[in-house]
């Protein structure tokens, strides 16, 4: 009874602050329910059993990419008012396509019987002894490697592309030369005059 | 009672047809339709480990890191690309972005 109570409290949460993301008028509200909806996902990951992947969800999308939005929400100076004006025009098609697309989904999900015969244990079940971190990782530096590599490289370019892109030289800023700093001579800036007596440098 | 795939499975997709409804909504706000797409992956990954977990199999979990991973190297492009749109044009309407027009 208690993990149905749980279950049904996550996901009651997770869906209702799911529809603020969407339906919050002020940008940076959206993204606190956007990082209120991803800890209801980890609660439910860790419901699941599947701790590791809970954990690295609050710390990849709470601590980096709910923030990255919030850093560019309050950073672009705009106004969010103007662009809700004709919210209403796009409800009825958006509302059909979404009924459309949950009803189809759902009854999906509820014409599907799960055959107990087709459960194979996989050489890659976790087995009972072992936490579920340690099976991820025993699993993801043998077989899957190489897909770990590509995904360590496709962060790399995502960095070197996001610098890239928003990396500007300012044309107005006094920066040091250091080259130019080093390159100088006393002989090109300082003169050494020999005054004569009474007679003064004009 | 118990709870089985098919709970996760429909929660799964009422959350996925949420994040498609956010982009239909709110078609002239950029952040929000990228908040849509990271509700949409969000629904992905709960499926996939939900399969995982009820199949006894790791490598959905495994699936839903690379998927995180991906989730966030889209989310840095996406808003270094409108941080730099905005820098040019001064608003982030989607709907007037016609300069990649042929």
């Amino acid at each position: 009874m208690l993990p149905a109570i749980i279950f049904y409290l996550f996901a009651g949460v997770l869906l209702a602050s799911a529809v603020m993301v969407i339906a919050a008028r002020n940008p940076v509200h959206a993204v606190l329910f956007l990082i209120l909806c991803f800890f209801n996902a980890a609660g439910l990951f860790v419901l699941l059993g599947a701790e590791f992947i809970a954990f690295i969800l609050v710390i990849v999308y709470v601590g980096a990419v709910a923030v990255l939005f919030l850093f560019v929400v309050m950073m672009l100076d705009i106004n969010y008012r103007q662009m809700r004006k004709d919210y209403k025009r796009y409800l009825p098609v958006g509302g059909t396509v979404g009924l459309i697309l949950v009803a189809e989904l759902v009854m999906v999900c509820h014409a599907w019987i799960y055959d107990p015969k087709g459960l194979v244990v996989t050489p890659y079940a976790q087995t009972g002894d072992v936490e579920n971190t340690r099976a991820i990782g025993r699993l993801l530096y043998t077989s899957y490697f190489y897909p770990f590599q590509v995904s360590g490289l496709i962060l790399l370019v995502a960095m070197i592309g996001a610098i890239v892109l928003t990396l500007r030289e300012r044309k107005d800023a006094r920066r040091q030369r250091v080259a130019q700093q080093m390159d100088r001579k006393i002989s090109d800036v300082i003169e050494v005059v020999k005054v004569p007596s009474g007679k003064g440098v004009s | 009672m118990t709870i089985g795939l098919n709970h996760y499975l429909i929660v799964a997709a009422i959350l996925f047809t949420i994040g498609v409804l956010g982009i239909f909504i709110n078609r002239k706000n950029v952040i929000v339709i990228l908040m849509s797409i990271e509700l949409m992956l969000l629904a992905v990954n709960i499926n996939f480990v939900a399969f995982s977990v009820f199949q006894k199999n790791l490598i959905g979990q495994v699936f839903t890191m690379i998927v995180l991973t991906v989730a966030a190297a889209e989310a840095a492009i996406g808003l270094a690309i409108l941080v730099v749109y905005f820098r040019n044009r001064g608003n982030i309407a989607v709907e007037d972005i016609n300069q990649m027009k042929g």
